[in-house]
């Protein structure tokens, strides 16, 4: 390692904060990009699974939460690619990538969404989930993702207030509204389970170490545990893993993950990641003459 | 019912059913930015339906809700320009102008309305669709002035003409027709008003998606 | 026609200062003020908003200091230090507390 990017880890390793124009090594502007990137296609490819339900919001309340929801998700990944488009790839050739199955988006999107009551487990549980990876982002060293993410967790904060309230108004509803969340929660299990990741130790994790990452997977994935599992099984709800179990030191036990599905999964192979991409490819061809009209490139 | 309520639900359901296809465009407009603005015109246009189905349901015993979801299909009063289900962009900001347009006029007139309630929601409504009008047009003026735009957007609104006549009473087209040929610098062509009274074939099809969680259970049932 | 980068501030409450918030892809003005609008505003979270196009902002980065000018800055100079010598070398105070009980400054 050369004595500038020395520097550089120093600096970011001791909380120092890198801006847009600053000199950055390669590896850090390429692991950085490459994750920034991920997480504006996982905000875009996650509109696809809750758009459907849109159209069927059975009141004009969730109509509308669920709408404005979903149009959060749709900013946050305006915000994301343009972090990207700065650090120097513009979002057509993000797109491209992402259609062309070279780029990948959190395992979660790529899961069909059967009822209503996935509606629910995705607003309570799913969002949970990621707020807790994004509340770790807020320290990233690089300063205009973190300054994004104070603007995304705002707002997530509103999706989980809609996810609760759905699920809490289903759980006290019909026998059948009931059965809509408890079923939901046996599909939603395993790839919440999976959402933070395999468990690679943070001194192994080079994202931790450039300081993009503040949180190793595991710690996450505790954190998640121990906020929602108790919401869950208070609510007379079960969970599909007989194993999982809060030691005597507070930590979680559970049946673990298979890490090559989830590496399968992110990759493409989930059960509706060819269905989805496809969509997202049909819509973009629809559309393409209007931002070929009204905006070719960004300047 | 009374002319009141029927006044009232005619107007709730137009934007009812324009809101609910506009949010369609929710995550797969033409761009980001876009998408989000577009996102915001839906959600005004289901928020204005609900106001103006709480004014009607007070004099019904009812609630908003049901008269959004639960009334029979004959008993919608959109007019066809709204029911058309077009997932393409040029139809989508030609229905959104012309609509924006037709409101624009209709909402005048109730706004001079005696009937102090009725008078103010048009007001409220007219203020937010500012913003509607300001967008609209900008985008007629984007599309006209690019090549791609210009043929796409003249048989959009050539094919939508007819229905955007339909939203309007008798004495009122005069004045849409002439708004939109002073803004297009071109005559409209002469046809007959696609108006109100018939259903065009998707409002079944929009109806039936837009009720199916609400009947999977029990009326009464919250969600 | 190419897409133009607009630069964001907001202000978050009345009295608070205009801060960079983010920006927007834009054809041109019209655009960017209802996407601005939008993304930075439709939740009520800002009390106004500027919108600058991005080549009309220029950043001035680097300060130099080569020859450690620091009388210039705040914390060139070290008060505390100087005045507790001053204040051993004048008894410890008393003079001063004495005089400030008298009334008048004592020769």
């Amino acid at each position: 390692m050369d004595g500038r990017t020395e520097e550089f880890l120093a600096h970011v390793r001791s909380g120092g904060v890198v801006e847009t124009g600053d000199w950055m090594p390669d590896e850090y502007r390429t692991r950085l990009t490459k994750f920034v990137e991920m997480h504006a296609n996982s905000e875009l490819m996650g509109v696809l699974p809750e758009r459907d339900w849109i159209l069927r919001a059975p009141t004009l309340q969730r109509k509308l939460a669920l709408t404005a929801k979903i149009q959060d998700e749709v900013g946050h990944a305006q915000l994301l690619y343009r972090v990207v488009e700065d650090l120097g790839k513009p979002r057509e050739a993000c797109l491209d990538d992402l259609l062309a199955g070279r780029s990948k988006f959190h395992n979660v999107f790529h899961y069909p969404t059967l009822t209503w009551g996935d509606v629910g487990v995705i607003a309570w549980l799913v969002d949970a989930a990621a707020i807790i990876s994004q509340k770790a982002l807020l320290k990233c060293s690089y300063a205009p993702y973190a300054r994004i993410m104070r603007k995304i967790c705002w707002e997530e904060s509103f999706h989980i207030l809609h996810g609760r309230d759905v699920i809490l108004t289903l759980v006290t509803g019909t026998d059948g509204q009931r059965e809509l969340v408890q079923e939901a929660l046996d599909r939603w299990w395993e790839p919440l389970m999976m959402f933070h990741g395999n468990p690679i130790p943070a001194d192994e994790d080079p994202m931790v170490q450039w300081g993009i990452k503040s949180q190793a997977n595991e710690e996450a994935r505790q954190q998640f545990l121990e906020g929602y599992v108790p919401q869950v099984w208070e609510l007379g709800l079960t969970l599909p893993d007989r194993a999982l179990r809060r030691d005597d030191e507070g930590r979680w036990a559970y049946t673990e993950p298979d890490w090559e599905k989830l590496m399968a999964v992110v990759s493409g192979h989930g059960p509706a990641s060819a269905e989805r991409i496809a969509f997202r490819r049909l819509s973009r061809a629809e559309v393409d003459w209007v931002s070929r009209a009204v905006l070719a490139e960004a300047a | 019912m009374t002319d009141r309520v029927d006044l009232l639900l005619t107007l709730a359901d137009d934007e009812l059913i324009l809101g609910w296809r506009n949010s369609e465009w929710t995550g797969i407009a033409p761009f980001l930015e876009e998408d989000v603005a577009f996102s915001s015109i839906a959600q005004n246009e289901i928020g204005h339906a609900r106001a103006l189905y709480e004014l009607a349901a007070r004099e019904l015993g009812t609630d908003a809700d049901a008269l959004a979801f639960d009334r029979p299909l004959e008993e919608y009063r959109s007019a066809p320009l709204v029911e058309l289900r077009r997932l393409e962009w040029a139809r989508t900001i030609a229905r959104h102008w012309l609509y924006e347009t037709a409101d624009a006029i209709r909402l005048a007139a109730l706004k001079a309305s005696d009937d102090t309630e009725l008078a103010g929601i048009a007001a409220k409504i007219d203020r937010e669709e500012v913003y509607h009008r300001i967008h609209a047009e900008m985008w007629i003026d984007r599309l006209v002035g690019t090549e791609a735009g210009r043929a796409r957007l003249h048989e959009a609104l050539d094919e939508l003409w007819p229905y955007a006549l339909g939203v309007l009473d008798d004495d009122l087209r005069p004045e849409l027709v002439r708004r939109v040929e002073e803004k297009l610098r071109r005559t409209m062509p002469a046809v007959e008003a696609v108006s109100r009274g018939r259903h065009e074939a998707e409002l079944a099809q929009l109806h039936d998606e837009m009720t199916m969680v609400r009947r999977s259970a029990p009326a009464g049932a919250r969600w | 026609m190419t897409a133009r980068v607009f630069e964001v501030f907001r202000r978050e409450r009345a009295g608070a200062a205009m801060q960079h918030a983010g920006s927007v892809v834009a054809p041109d003005e019209r655009f960017a003020e209802i996407y601005a609008r939008e993304q930075y505003g439709r939740r009520g979270e800002s009390d106004a908003l500027w919108l600058v196009p991005r080549e009309s902002v220029s950043e001035i980065g680097e300060f130099v200091d080569e020859f450690d000018l620091k009388y210039r800055r705040v914390d060139g100079y070290s008060i505390k230090e100087r005045l507790k010598e001053a204040r051993a070398a004048a008894d410890g105070g008393a003079r001063s507390r004495d005089a400030v009980s008298a009334g008048e400054p004592t020769p």
